[in-house]
């Protein structure tokens, strides 16, 4: 099959690649760009591990055409950090202990970013609510929500880095 | 997934060319072709993505109030567009309901309704509000009432090189307003086991007009055109509308699976019905 040629923004570089039409985004991005941090859950769109912003909106990469993506720009996990500077939501998962196995790590990672640009002071129903398409089999969510919570407070300016907003005791 | 082609047009007459020459599938969101394709069950081999075609990217309220979505309109837009969530509050909710934000991203409405599922969340809130569908294809333009579009589950009334282009929703009066209500076990990132839609129209105390429309409890959308005539003429008062539940019931022809037993969704139906007439008529009675 012959491949179609896709330019796209990736992680703030123009970015040129060959795929198939039937390849979904989530598959170029890990066999064909080796940008593995986009996991693969279940590949229909009900999990969340994939997702990606395209255009600044949170999408499952599982469910988008790799051709689907010319001309767009699209961000990845690994277009979180600056250089070695991790993310502020990066940092506060790894200080909540957000995450246990991991896969589903940076798919919530995206879907919180996209939620913090849009509502920089969510409550913690707004952030259970607008997670609810990332599934995760390990932490139980309590954590998630309250790193992001503690990321969205650091990023306002309200509270010291590292303090969080909610210490939980263990 | 199989081998396909994709083709992406800039206009509406590239769309139709490439949909009657071939036998394609326009993929809009993608949000249920995607997963139909990867499991064996979409027959075509050649989608025509339509999200390129500026008339069908349109979210338009006209100077009468009328309201236009374009086919490849995500969700997301929809739902929060102030205009619409003011005058069609109903059809936003309805909206904002379909899967999670990533899938709000990506699914349309007009994806929804063409889908043909008998639980599609927008298209009782559309039955309710009388919209009507813009398919242009080989021989024109035409319109088709999204009461009638889906004719079986998982079929439409499009024809071969047929898209369905954009919903049209009529202006609401100053005192009508919708609400839309579904029924699922979990909270939310549900199928509607029971999803009901209710428009009403007031003259002061009296309802002057009402459409109710029922979805998951049949194999397309259904009006529930006596439970909306036990509500006009009257006051809108718990006796009428525990009258255009009873009639919603027995308009309702459930069937038994997974999700519910079928006695079990006509119940709903009448408690749903309740919920969403009176809650269409306070917010008309507020003028939303
Ligand atoms: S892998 Fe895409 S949603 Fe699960
Ligand atoms: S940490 Fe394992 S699935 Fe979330």
């Amino acid at each position: 099959m012959a491949k179609t040629h896709v330019t796209l923004t990736l992680n703030g570089e123009s970015t040129e690649l060959l795929c198939e039409p039937r390849q979904t985004l989530l598959e170029v991005l890990r066999d064909e760009l080796d940008l593995t941090g986009t996991k693969e859950g279940c590949a229909t769109g009900d999990c969340g591990a994939c997702s990606v912003l395209l255009d600044g909106r949170v999408v499952c990469a599982c469910l988008v055409l790799g051709v689907e993506a010319e001309g767009r720009t699209l961000t990845t996990v690994e277009g979180l950090a600056d250089g070695d500077q991790l993310h502020p939501l990066q940092r506060a998962f790894l200080e909540h202990a957000a995450l246990q196995c991991g896969i589903c790590t940076p798919g919530f990672l995206i879907a919180a970013k996209a939620l913090l640009e849009r509502n920089p002071d969510p409550s913690e129903h707004e952030v259970r609510y607008e997670l609810a398409g990332n599934l995760c089999r390990c932490t139980g969510y309590d954590k998630i929500v309250h790193a992001v919570l503690a990321a969205a407070a650091e990023m306002r300016g309200t509270v010291a880095r590292g303090r969080g907003t909610a210490s939980r005791g263990n | 997934m199989h081998e396909i082609r994709y083709s992406a047009p800039r206009s509406l007459d590239d769309a139709v060319a490439l949909l009657a020459a071939d036998d394609a599938r326009v993929l809009a969101g993608g949000t249920d072709l995607l997963i139909q394709l990867r499991a064996g069950t979409c027959p075509s081999r050649h989608l025509i993505d339509v999200k390129r075609i500026a008339e069908l990217a349109t979210l338009d309220v006209d100077a009468s109030g009328a309201l236009r979505i374009g086919a490849a309109v995500p969700c997301w837009r929809l739902a929060d567009d102030a205009r619409v969530r003011r005058s069609f509050p109903g059809l936003a909710e309805a909206t904002a309901l379909i899967g999670s934000t990533q899938i709000q991203s990506r699914a349309t409405i007009a994806g929804n309704l063409c889908n043909g599922s008998p639980a599609a969340d927008t298209t009782p809130a559309l039955a309710a509000l009388d919209a009507v569908g813009v398919v242009v294809g080989p021989a024109g333009r035409r319109e088709v009432p999204v009461a009638s579009f889906v004719t079986a589950p998982g079929k439409t009334v499009l024809g071969r090189g047929e898209l369905l282009v954009e919903l049209r929703v009529p202006a609401p009066s100053a005192h009508s307003a919708d609400a839309y209500q579904r029924f699922i076990p979990r909270n939310e990132m549900d199928i509607a086991v029971v999803g009901v839609a209710a428009s009403i129209t007031r003259d002061g105390a009296r309802c002057s007009a009402a459409r109710i429309a029922l979805g998951a409890v049949g194999p397309t959308v259904l009006l529930a055109e006596d439970a909306a005539r036990a509500l006009v003429g009257g006051t809108l008062d718990d006796a009428a509308i525990a009258r255009a539940a009873a009639a919603a019931m027995a308009a309702a022809r459930p069937i038994t699976d997974m999700r519910a037993p079928a006695d079990y969704r006509r119940e709903i139906t009448g408690v749903l019905t309740r919920r969403v007439v009176a809650e269409a008529a306070r917010r008309a009675l507020q003028g939303a």
